[in-house]
């Protein structure tokens, strides 16, 4: 078994309008020293997805099932002092907004050395030395003085590597990290993930990250993960799903976003209509009120039928949901000549 | 800091300027005569005369400004009229600085009458306060964290029905049940610590310093439960359930201390208002602080006494605004620390 | 969650123009509308002291000129403080500059009083960031959208409904909805919102400011390819802000890059993105992560920018990105670089301006300083002065010859 195994997760919010269906049947796995990027537009799940394994969902009114194995225990199984006992220590959760995710009124050196004191029975001042080493070991100049400062006085980059630095004290064997970089600027978030690259090389930790670029994944990932409205609609190696994407939302994805390289005769193609509702998500494929293709399916099966995650036809460890019959001619025939018309040059 | 607090206290004394100014311009632009009530029930015209002339109210507003300003900062003699204080020596009252002026209608001056209000004003604030500090705050939390619960609902629901009650009501309801009827607390009359000790002052605080706290204490748990449950949904509470932290640690070390911030303006405010004097408390309770005596110097047009009051209520307003921004540089440092 | 409820309610009509499009593309024959030269604005810093004296100037746009076509776009992009919002407030004259031109249709608008800019104010618009807090949300969005039409009394009365549902249409919104309220729309639909009513008084410019930065990725597009088709359809100049590189190379055919309240360099997309020649633009397109090198193979070399932004206030000497450029040498804390036309269209404020890994080895600024290698004055040399002018002019210096060269 994987060092990380999610089976069927389900993360459902009762609420006065109606079941938020924020995650349906999510599956994966994940080793020590491999990262899984998950990525989706806002409101697809993978925050949701992601707390679960910490345990954060706990003391709401969220109805949380499945399996998530962690080193061999599900982490739903066990009760509330024993996942406690976990966060920060096996399991870290570093998030988008660097600045909100710290508390203004006490300094980044007294919240990171409370990190550490929660899982070791320490004194403070081997605490605050931790705490100085850790701020050296993710970038920050001068540690020894900014240890005393507070969030507000760092720079966005800063507390993110404080941030990172927090996460990491303990040593978890899996690091989630939940957009670390949409609040940042380009030069800045480069520098995270090179630091997230280079931390994750020293201590050999499992990585999730949950993005919403897809260069991000490229760069960073060696599985991803697909979210749309809740559940996995493509998974497998990165590199196969860059280039052999068997699903439409995929497509979309890769589509509607420009690039800084390649050719400026490539169209922009964007994905229609909004994302769906999770209180009344559409029956079926969860796509199909946007998906260009779904016309190709026989019959009504897109409105009626929820596709299963079956293997893609390029093989691999890649899973697809989607009905489509021939994805892969498709995709070649009809979605890359639009976006990559260099490639097809190239080719021929 | 210091140059800050300094450049407030500045702002805060030129505000009691134009306050004053205005107290005076108000005074005169209406249509009764000061000096009629000033001179008692039965009084002939010349009597008025004097009596106008002693309290200076012949002169024009902007000089009788200007006298009361220099007796605030220097002290001054009553009567204010030169050939009055001739003509009968012994009866010229002297009032040191900061003097705000005589009260014919108390025959004191206006200084001396809030020496011996204040300290019954404060007694009641001050009781008052703690009780709701801890009643409102306490219940807001524990509303908060049972949210939805038949706790929370009963907890903020009966604090609004004693929110909705007038004051009087509540006031004359704890005096007849507690006081009078069960006798578990004493009749509630004023006792110095010097006269009676600390504990005779204290059991006679109870009931009127409950009467207010039940009051504003309803508020309290509103806004403590509100704010409660706003900050344990911010981020930074996420990151500490995600490091591990225990509930408790969480809750106290926190979110309390993000929560409770905002409720401090609210507090010193509120504090300020009360300490210049409870109007409908102390007349139920027949406490002789500064509300009651506003009400009696409104009643007889005593002009010396009001202006006095509405400085005195003006520096407690200014000088907690300042307090508590310097309370929330030391909470907050974002204040503090450029 | 607010963010997909609305939609259900509210189908969204095809956009009438909807076409997917390719990169915009330049015309080398239009006018310009807007011509900016060496616009500057300082916001004054106060001591917290008890008289509140000014102590120093936050140079958030310090010197910066450019051109904006009509009918064309000009992209502006940089790190976050850099000064692209505030460029932005300046043209539209939220804000009055400290100095410099604003050359809008011919007229300089740097100085006008708010009365003088009143009819001013239909021709240049303004798209924001963010679609939430932009709009009122106790105004319905037929009142949004008509506002300009009755403040500047455009339109009789009877005609502003009407005026208003076309609008709509045109943004790919139903026109039946003109009577509900911003909240009941989605993030990308309020954007369109916004769209509409900047495009309500048929402006000649508009500053979009990070127009989809707060959308997602998936809406991000359509949003793009509307603005794209209203502005090949009414002809409107952009000046186009934004931090996405990618998104900035699509619709904009020339891209000027800030760094810290000055334009270090400005160029044609196809010179920009494949040779840039100035350090900052350099690093700051290497950092961006590439989906297709990836999937097709490693990850290009990353150039790692050191440290963060400088402050504002107190920006280093000479070239303000010498405290992060890999190449700097004595000169550049010595002496600004000046912005040197360097190609036809193609300007870079650089002393050791060249394509990566094959910078010059001696400085190429020095003449036009007037200084040599190390940066000293060289006596007798007179630093040319007319080098802060907006567009490109028929004459440049060659790099490889350091002479000047013509078309
Ligand atoms: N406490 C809650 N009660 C009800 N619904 C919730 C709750 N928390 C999350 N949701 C819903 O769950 C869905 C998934 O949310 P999640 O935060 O995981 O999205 P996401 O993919 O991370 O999006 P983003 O990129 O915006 O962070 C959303 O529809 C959200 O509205
Ligand atoms: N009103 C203001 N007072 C002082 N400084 C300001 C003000 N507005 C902007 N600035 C500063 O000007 C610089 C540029 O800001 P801005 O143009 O908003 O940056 P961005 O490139 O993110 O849009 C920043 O350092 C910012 O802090
Ligand atoms: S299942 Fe049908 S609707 Fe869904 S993505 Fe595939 S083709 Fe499109
Ligand atoms: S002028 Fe000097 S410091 Fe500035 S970018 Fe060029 S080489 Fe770097
Ligand atoms: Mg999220
Ligand atoms: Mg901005």
């Amino acid at each position: 078994m994987s060092f990380l195994s999610v089976r069927d997760l389900v993360v459902h919010f009762p609420t006065v309008d109606g079941v938020v269906k924020a995650t349906e049947g999510l599956s994966y796995e994940l080793d020590r020293g491999k990262t899984l990027g998950i990525v989706g537009e806002s409101g697809s799940g993978k925050s949701v997805s992601s707390s679960a394994i910490l345990g954060l969902h706990r003391g709401t009114n969220a109805q949380v099932s499945g399996e998530i194995f962690l080193d061999g225990v599900d982490l739903l199984k066990i009760n509330d002092e024993s996942i406690r006992r976990k966060r920060g220590r096996e399991v870290s959760m570093i998030f988008q907004d660097p600045l909100s995710a710290m508390h203004p009124y006490y300094t980044v050196g007294n919240q990171i050395m409370e990190a550490y004191r929660i899982h070791h029975d320490v004194s403070k001042k081997q605490a605050r030395a931790r705490t100085i080493e850790m701020l050296e070991r993710v970038g920050i100049p001068q540690p020894d003085r900014r240890v005393d400062d507070y969030p507000h006085q760092f720079s966005g980059g800063m507390r993110q590597r404080a941030m990172i630095a927090m996460a990491l004290i303990n040593d978890p064997g899996l690091l989630i990290a939940d957009e670390p970089t949409t609040a940042l600027d380009v030069t800045v978030q480069a520098q995270i993930l090179d630091l997230l690259q280079d931390l994750q090389r020293e201590f050999n930790s499992a990585i999730i990250i949950i993005t919403h670029d897809l260069g991000v994944v490229a760069e960073m990932a060696d599985d991803v993960l697909v979210m749309y409205a809740g559940r996995a609609v493509e998974y497998g190696p990165t590199k196969e799903i860059l280039v052999h994407p068997e699903m439409p939302y995929t497509w979309g994805l890769l589509s509607s976003v420009p690039d800084v390289v390649g050719d400026t005769d490539a169209k922009l193609i964007p994905i229609r209509g909004n994302p769906p509702s999770l209180l009344s998500p559409p029956p079926g494929c969860a796509f199909h009120t946007r998906c260009d293709h779904r016309d190709k399916v026989p019959g009504d099966l897109c409105r009626t039928t929820v596709p299963e995650l079956t293997p893609a036809r390029a093989g691999g460890n890649h899973t697809k949901r989607c009905h489509l019959a021939n994805p892969d001619e498709v995709y070649a025939t009809e979605v890359l000549p639009e976006i990559a018309p260099e490639t097809l040059e190239e080719q021929g | 800091m210091f140059a800050y607090i300094v450049r407030r206290l500045f702002a805060g004394v030129i505000m009691l300027v134009a306050m004053s100014m205005m107290t005076f311009v108000l005074f005169f632009a209406s249509p009764i005569d000061p000096a009629r009530f000033a001179c008692g029930k039965i009084c002939s015209p010349q009597q008025i005369a004097q009596v106008r002339k002693g309290l200076g109210f012949d002169r024009p507003v902007w000089e009788q400004w200007k006298d009361f300003a220099v007796g605030v900062v220097k002290g001054r003699d009553y009567p204010a009229d030169k050939s009055l204080q001739k003509s009968a020596p012994n009866l010229v009252a002297h009032c040191a600085a900061p003097c705000l002026g005589y009260s014919n209608v108390n025959v004191t001056t206006v200084r001396d009458e809030f020496k011996t209000r204040i300290p019954v004003s404060f007694s009641l604030a001050i009781m008052a306060f703690i009780m709701w500090i801890v009643g409102g705050v306490g219940l807001g939390v524990i509303a908060a964290l049972t949210k939805g619960s038949i706790i929370d609902r009963s907890v903020v629901g009966v604090s609004l029905v004693f929110f909705a009650f007038p004051t009087f009501f509540v006031g004359l309801f704890l005096l007849k049940f507690l006081a009078i009827k069960w006798g578990i607390f004493p009749v509630p009359n004023y006792v110095s610590i010097a006269n009676g000790g600390v504990w005779n002052w204290l059991v006679n605080l109870v009931l009127p310093g409950l009467t207010l706290a039940l009051f504003y204490m309803a508020g309290y748990v509103r806004m403590s439960r509100a704010f409660v449950l706003e900050s344990m949904g911010e981020d930074y509470l996420r990151t500490a359930k995600a490091k591990g932290l225990a509930p408790r640690k969480i809750l106290f070390k926190h979110t309390m201390r993000a929560a409770l911030t905002p409720l401090v303006t609210m507090a010193g405010l509120d504090l300020a208002g009360l300490l210049g004097g409870a109007i409908i408390t102390e007349r139920v309770f027949n406490y002789n602080g500064l509300g009651k005596l506003a009400v009696d110097s409104i009643a007889v047009y005593d002009l010396p006494t009001i202006v006095g009051l509405v400085l005195l209520l003006g520096s407690f307003v200014i000088v907690a605004n300042i307090v508590v921004d310097i309370l929330y540089a030391f909470i907050d440092p974002r204040v503090r620390v450029g | 969650m607010t963010e997909m409820d609305p939609a259900v309610g509210a189908p969204v009509a095809e956009p009438a123009l909807a076409e997917h499009h390719a990169a915009s593309r330049r015309n080398p024959d239009a006018q310009q509308v807007l011509s900016v030269e060496n616009l500057r604005m300082y916001f004054p810093v106060k001591t917290s002291g008890i008289i509140r004296r000014t102590v120093g100037h936050v140079q958030a746009v310090d010197g910066v000129s450019f051109q904006v076509p009509a009918g064309g776009s000009l992209g502006l992009v940089g790190e976050s403080g850099c000064g692209k919002s505030t460029t932005g407030r300046l043209i539209t004259r939220l804000l009055r500059p400290t100095g410099g031109r604003i050359d809008f249709d011919g007229r300089d608008i740097a100085q006008l009083s708010q009365r003088e800019l009143l009819p001013l104010r239909r021709e240049i618009q303004m798209i924001f960031q963010d679609p939430a807090t932009s709009l009122n949300p106790r105004h319905t969005v037929g009142a949004i959208v008509g506002a300009p039409l009755q403040i500047h009394k455009v339109l009789p009365k009877d005609k502003i409904i009407p005026r208003v549902q076309e609008l709509l249409e045109i943004v790919g919104l139903n026109p039946e909805h003109y009577n509900r309220y911003p909240h009941e729309f989605s993030g990308g639909q309020r954007q369109r919102i916004g769209i509409a009513r900047a495009l309500t008084l048929q402006p000649k410019l508009l500053v979009a400011d990070e127009p989809v930065s707060a959308l997602d990725v998936s809406i991000q597009a359509q949003v793009i390819n509307l603005l794209q088709d209203v502005q090949n359809e009414f002809g409107i100049g952009f000046l186009f802000i934004a931090h996405d590189l990618a998104v900035v190379r699509h619709f904009c055919p020339e891209v000027a890059v800030m760094y810290l309240g000055k334009i270090v360099e400005i160029a044609d997309r196809e010179t920009l993105y494949l040779r840039p020649h100035h350090p900052y633009t350099q690093a700051l397109l290497s950092a961006v992560p590439d989906v297709k090198q990836a999937a097709i193979g490693g990850r290009r070399e990353r150039i790692r920018l050191e440290g963060d932004v400088p402050s504002p206030i107190l920006p280093p000497s000479g070239c303000r990105f010498r405290t992060r450029c890999a190449i700097a040498q004595e000169i550049c804390a010595k002496v600004e670089p000046p912005l040197l036309q360097i190609a036809p269209r193609h300007k870079v404020a650089c002393h050791f301006a060249g394509e990566l890994g094959h910078a010059p080895k001696e400085p190429v600024t020095m003449k036009v300083c007037g200084v040599d290698a190390h940066g000293a004055p060289v006596p007798g040399e007179v630093p040319d002065v007319q080098l802060n002018e907006p567009g490109f002019s028929d004459r440049w210096m060659d790099l490889k010859t350091g002479q000047l060269t013509g078309a």
